[in-house]
């Protein structure tokens, strides 16, 4: 177990390393000179040549890699072009949101897609498994965004029960405020979440159902649903959480329609803004911090998956 | 691939209602789109009385804050749309076939190389990528495929890279081998033809991805320019007249919708049909 964990430590450094680079680069190919972000119209040359060299901009690609990694290793990710704030703080500063939004309709999803997985695995080809299908498919086939503009058009233009912009109402500071704002977003996002998680769930519990340990439990006379809930749900948890730390990468990139329709103030939302106003520093950054995440996460879903089924050793 | 494994596909999407509306659905919307140059209708015909007239007589879908034909915009818009996600998935499906069938075949380094490289970038979330690069490189057609495809083919690869590996070990290819074929040879003659079944079902997946990608990046503003439209910035413009107008917001959004329920419907009709063991899912 130990030696799995080490190993998939050792496989993870060389992956960052190459993330890293392909960050760097693909914002150094981009168009436009950082400098002109500080240049003021009475400056001359001089001034300028002196920006780029005190900004490490004169030195050779290769060491301002470096130069950048060793700043990223203590947490500095650069400052925006735009406002000139830190990177990381306005990162920080967006992740609540995010993270919370996220985490919602992750937590959500999962709690839905278990039970219906289980059912329609169950009993295939009956009603319950065509509907649970037909969900599927919708959810997987609708737009993502679309849907958030059908739910604002129904339940806050039509019906006028629900916020549709932003996270707080203006003057108001109560968690139920944010709560109220949170619950188109959130659903859009479940409904996205929820349509891969029943697929797995689903096509999991068919090729469990036909272990042989279902079958001696049948044997010895328990009822299905004994048995689904008690013995074959264990072993269904193994994929969701495989999909959970799949997620983690999702978190940043996979918000960022949605948060940009509702306005909220995400990670997401901070990064279309960063892109339209061609905010290298902090396209970088979000690029480089979702990039983690989702590595990461990938990695705590192969470390808790080797936990959880002592069967997967080092063979991997 | 044999005239069995057709057959077969063919009896299952026959025998299944789901799949022949699919199929009715994809025909009828690609071959108006292709022939919205018969009607009289312009699509960027620009009439401020008629401005944001609702769908009736004269305009089947209304018109939009232009007083544009909604209808024309629709079916051009689908042209784009589909041509994206059609040709979107020729390249990545190239792609990916090719990097798949030279890893699993060789193995090795190369093997070893290939398969860094696509940790690599499916380690980045890719509609970041997406949205960066379609900001600096500029935003046509034409590099919006490009993009796409870039960042679809790793998918592909990997399966056809543990279906290739699986074929190597089959003995008509060992055969192949000792009576001293080329590699080259082994590949083109033995190893593609059974891989045609997987990737007939994954590009049908991907033609759906690839128009769900494009849509959600003209959506943010970032595809195809104005004033020409695809279903994805027909959404963005519609957003702005929800209140008054959100019949804007509904046609352009069915039509997305419903091209990628069809082809994901499709796609997994071929999969049961090519692969029967595996049993209807």
């Amino acid at each position: 177990m130990r030696r799995l964990i080490f190993r998939r430590l050792l496989q993870t450094l060389p992956l960052l390393f190459f993330v890293s680079i392909a960050c760097f680069v693909m914002v150094k190919a981009a168009p436009g000179d950082p400098v002109l972000s500080f240049v003021t119209p009475n400056m001359h040359a001089e001034d300028i040549e002196r920006i780029r060299h005190n900004l490490g901009l004169d030195k050779p690609a290769y060491v301002q890699y470096f130069l950048w990694l060793k700043e990223c290793l203590t947490g500095n990710l650069g400052y925006s072009l735009i406002n000139h704030k830190p990177v990381l703080d306005q990162i920080l500063e967006r992740l609540p949101a995010t993270a919370g939004l996220m985490g919602a309709a992750i937590g959500l999803a999962v709690l839905i897609a278990i039970p219906l997985g289980l059912l329609a695995g169950a009993n295939r080809s009956k009603l319950v498994d065509k509907l649970v299908n037909l969900l599927a498919y919708i959810g997987v086939s609708i737009p993502l965004f679309w849907l958030a503009i059908l739910l604002m058009y129904f339940f806050s233009i039509k019906l006028h029960w629900l916020p549709s912009m932003g996270m707080r109402t203006i003057g108001m500071d109560s968690a139920f405020d944010v709560l109220l704002h949170g619950i188109l977003p959130c659903s859009v996002l479940t409904i996205g979440f929820l349509a891969v998680y029943v697929r797995y769930i689903r096509s999991s519990t068919i090729s469990q159902l036909k272990e042989d340990y279902v079958q001696i439990q049948y044997a010895f006379g328990s009822a299905k649903r004994t048995i689904l809930f008690r013995h074959v749900l264990k072993h269904v948890l193994l994929p969701v959480i495989t999909l959970l730390g799949m997620s983690m990468g999702d978190l940043v990139a996979g918000a960022i329609v949605t948060e940009t329709v509702f306005s909220w103030p995400g990670i997401g939302s901070l990064g279309m803004t960063a892109v339209r106003g061609m905010d290298y520093p902090v396209i970088m950054g979000i690029t480089l911090f979702s990039s983690v995440m989702l590595i990461l996460g990938n990695l705590l879903a192969d470390i808790l998956y080797s936990f959880a089924d002592p069967r997967i050793k080092t063979t991997r | 691939m044999n005239r069995n494994k057709w057959s077969n596909v063919i009896r299952e999407l026959l025998a299944n209602k789901l799949g022949i509306t699919a199929f009715l659905f994809l025909l009828v919307i690609a071959s108006a789109a292709a022939l919205a140059f018969l009607s009289s209708k312009d699509p960027n015909q620009i009439n401020v009385l008629d401005r944001l007239k609702p769908p009736g007589a004269g305009h089947w879908f209304g018109t939009d804050d232009y007083g544009r034909d909604y209808l024309a915009r629709a079916l051009y818009g689908g042209r784009v749309s589909l041509m994206v996600g059609f040709v979107s998935m020729v390249f990545a499906t190239s792609i990916g076939v090719a990097v798949g069938v030279i890893s699993g075949y060789f193995g090795g380094l190369i093997d070893s190389l290939l398969m860094r490289l696509l940790e690599i970038v499916m380690s980045i979330p890719s509609f970041l990528i997406l949205l960066l690069l379609s900001v600096y490189l500029k935003p046509s057609v034409g590099n919006i495929i490009v993009i796409i495809s870039l960042l679809m083919w790793m998918n592909i690869a990997r399966i056809i890279r543990a279906e290739t590996m699986a074929l190597k070990e089959r003995e008509y290819v060992m055969y192949a081998k000792a009576s001293g074929q080329s590699s080259f040879g082994i590949i083109i003659k033995h190893i593609i033809p059974g891989l045609m079944s997987v990737v007939i079902v994954s590009a049908t997946n991907n033609i759906a991805s690839a128009i769900m990608m494009e849509s959600s990046l003209s959506f943010l503003g970032f595809g195809v320019q104005a004033p020409n439209a695809t279903w994805g910035s027909m959404l963005n413009g519609a957003q702005g007249y929800l209140a008054q107008a959100p019949y804007l917001a509904i046609f352009p959004g069915v039509l997305i919708f419903l091209t990628v329920l069809s082809f994901n419907v499709l796609g997994d009709i071929l999969r049961v049909g090519f692969e029967p063991k595996l049993g209807k899912r």
